[in-house]
């Protein structure tokens, strides 16, 4: 193990996957992610094509191109450049190129704000794209090799999201394991597409598909993502056989079995909650924790069979769709249980928005709120750290 | 779980002394964590960074609300930012500053203790540049870390002369902290 920063610890990893195409556009809080990977080519460590772009949308739109052709191709955003990014976001997903992306998550203006939230990346649920949250700065760097075998399998090709918490995880320096290149190797094959973009051999993507065929493409992406949810957890635990590190595949629990209240979540807020279900199970609180990892595809039926016990259910989300006052954890969550006999209490927390911090007592506040319900008092769905103050 | 608050100001390499004291604790055996406080940068304005150490993993991601150790590298921070906010009574306040700690009227608890680090940096490194040595000096006051490990992270940080110089100003620091505690 060695203390490094977490971006630099994501840059090595890419490093190992042996990308061929590398093209992204600078902006807080992802810059350290690129400029390392471009100080690795300029050093010639990475045998690899680095594209300088005047913004994200032709970061992508190279990496589109780069990747139709049969290239391994990876980016980072954030906010503003991912939202930039938008509409080619479908486009490779709708050709089934498998880039791989860090999406160093951050808040969207206005009010213009450089930190930590999820919106940008739950802004492009739609979009066909996998994306998975990583915990901490070891589960980030391990997420990229997981990515690419995932994306680059032929019962899947999409793209994938890599998503983590933008200062929190990319600024912090801890301990971890960078990744082997011997080990790398025997983890990831090469990618070997069936169908690339060859003058030898001319064919299109991403053509013309008239009423009479457009419904059979966005089904097939569907029947793709289905492929996914078996991918990632076979991933993972390949991943661990090769490794020795294990994350969960789709999801992970934390003292759940036992647990009558449940919180759900993703990203960094996990190990803060991990701490706090420790201390409060020494007071004697029955309380679990189910991490939602794979938030595309969601993975629904793994998360019926976590939740079967449950008596309540807490989601945080640092998102909020503006008109349904909720985050997208805490709608998807309880969509997957309206077709069910689990009629759980679902209770939806927004919070960290645009940095702030997430302490102990926040999640405790948060728990005993939830607790109220026990006694008839539900609250459907609200912002947990509000300064009353300034409204 | 030991939490360390650092303040600075822009420039003044806090963000760097937290990653140095990180990656100087693992290489004395402890799980280590180090982030800065996320402001945006700009030379001169208060600076905050933290750092972790425990006997295992760290999981939590907080902030730090109630520090053991302050390390303070501007003493004119105390006019501008509360900096013994949330020290813990049995904590330490560490100044850099050619005056006594009785000249500081902290509304703490917690003990504040003083040290010319600016004068230690000219001395040896040459530049008033006191990060390294204050992390050296916290190691004194702390007995929480080898001074030697903070010194070899220093060095593979700035190798050559710069290490070098900054070694002996860390070392210098810390034989004056260690002999007061």
């Amino acid at each position: 193990m060695v203390v490094v920063e977490g971006s630099y610890a994501v840059a090595h990893s890419v490093k190992m996957c042996k990308p061929n195409v590398i093209s992204a556009y600078p902006i807080t809080p992802q810059t350290h992610i690129v400029e390392d990977l471009s100080q690795f080519v300029a050093d010639g460590e990475m045998s690899c094509e680095y594209m300088n772009v005047e913004s994200e949308f032709s970061a992508i739109s190279a990496l589109i191109g780069a990747s139709a052709a049969g290239a391994r191709t990876y980016s980072s955003t954030t906010s503003q450049g991912l939202a930039l990014m938008h509409e080619a976001l479908f486009n490779a997903s709708g050709m089934r190129l498998p880039v791989v992306m860090t999406v160093v998550n951050r808040a969207l203006s206005a009010p213009i704000n450089i930190w930590n939230d999820q919106q940008d990346s739950i802004s492009q649920r739609d979009t066909g794209w996998i994306q998975l949250y990583a915990e901490d700065v070891q589960e980030s760097a391990d997420m990229t090799p997981q990515l690419y075998k995932i994306a680059e399998d032929e019962e899947v090709l999409l793209p994938a999201m890599s998503c983590m918490d933008g200062f929190i995880l990319s600024h912090v320096y801890e301990p971890v394991i960078l990744l082997e290149q011997s080990l790398t190797d025997e983890f990831l094959p090469p990618f070997s597409p069936e169908f690339v973009l060859d003058p030898e051999n001319p064919m299109s993507f991403g053509a013309f598909a008239d009423p009479s065929t457009y419904t059979e493409f966005r089904y097939k992406q569907e029947k793709a993502m289905e492929a996914a949810l078996l991918k990632i957890e076979e991933v993972a635990n390949e991943f661990n056989e090769v490794y020795g590190r294990y994350y969960g595949g789709l999801i992970d629990s934390y003292l759940l079995d036992d647990a009558e209240i449940v919180i759900m979540a993703m990203g960094s807020v996990i190990g803060t909650i991990k701490d706090t279900i420790d201390m409060l199970r020494k007071e004697g609180e029955s309380i679990g924790l189910l991490k939602i990892r794979s938030f595309r595809p969601f993975p629904v039926e793994a998360i019926r069979t976590a939740l079967k016990n449950a008596k309540v259910v807490i989601t945080l989300d640092k998102n909020i769709s503006i008109g349904k006052n909720e985050g997208a954890l805490c709608t998807e969550v309880k969509a997957c249980l309206y077709n069910t006999n689990l009629r759980v209490p679902v209770i939806g927390f927004m919070l960290g928005h645009g940095g702030r911090d997430i302490p102990i007592s926040t999640i405790v506040k948060i728990i005993n709120k939830a607790k109220l319900v026990e006694k008839g008092i539900f609250v459907e769905s609200e912002f947990a750290d509000l300064r009353e103050e300034l409204i | 779980m030991i939490e360390i608050r650092i303040h600075g100001r822009g420039g003044q390499g806090s963000v760097t002394a937290a990653e140095l004291l990180a990656v100087a604790a693992f290489e004395d055996g402890k799980y280590s964590q180090a982030f800065p406080a996320f402001g945006v940068e700009r030379r001169g304005a208060p600076v905050t960074a933290f750092v972790r150490l425990d006997d295992k993993p760290i999981r939590l991601r907080s902030q730090i609300y109630e520090p053991d150790y302050v390390i303070v590298q501007d003493a004119t921070l105390v006019d501008v930012v509360d900096v013994a906010r949330g020290a813990k009574p049995e904590g330490v306040i560490l100044i850099n500053t050619e005056k006594n700690a009785g000249n500081f009227k902290l509304e703490t608890k917690a003990k504040v203790k003083t040290l010319d680090a600016t004068k230690l940096a000219m001395d040896f490194v040459g530049k008033p540049i006191v990060n390294t040595t204050l992390i050296g000096a916290f190691a004194g006051v702390s007995g929480l870390i080898n001074p030697e490990s903070i010194k070899s992270a220093v060095m593979e940080r700035f190798p050559g002369k710069v290490g070098e110089n900054n070694a002996k100003a860390i070392q210098a620091a810390y034989d004056l902290m260690e002999a007061e505690r």
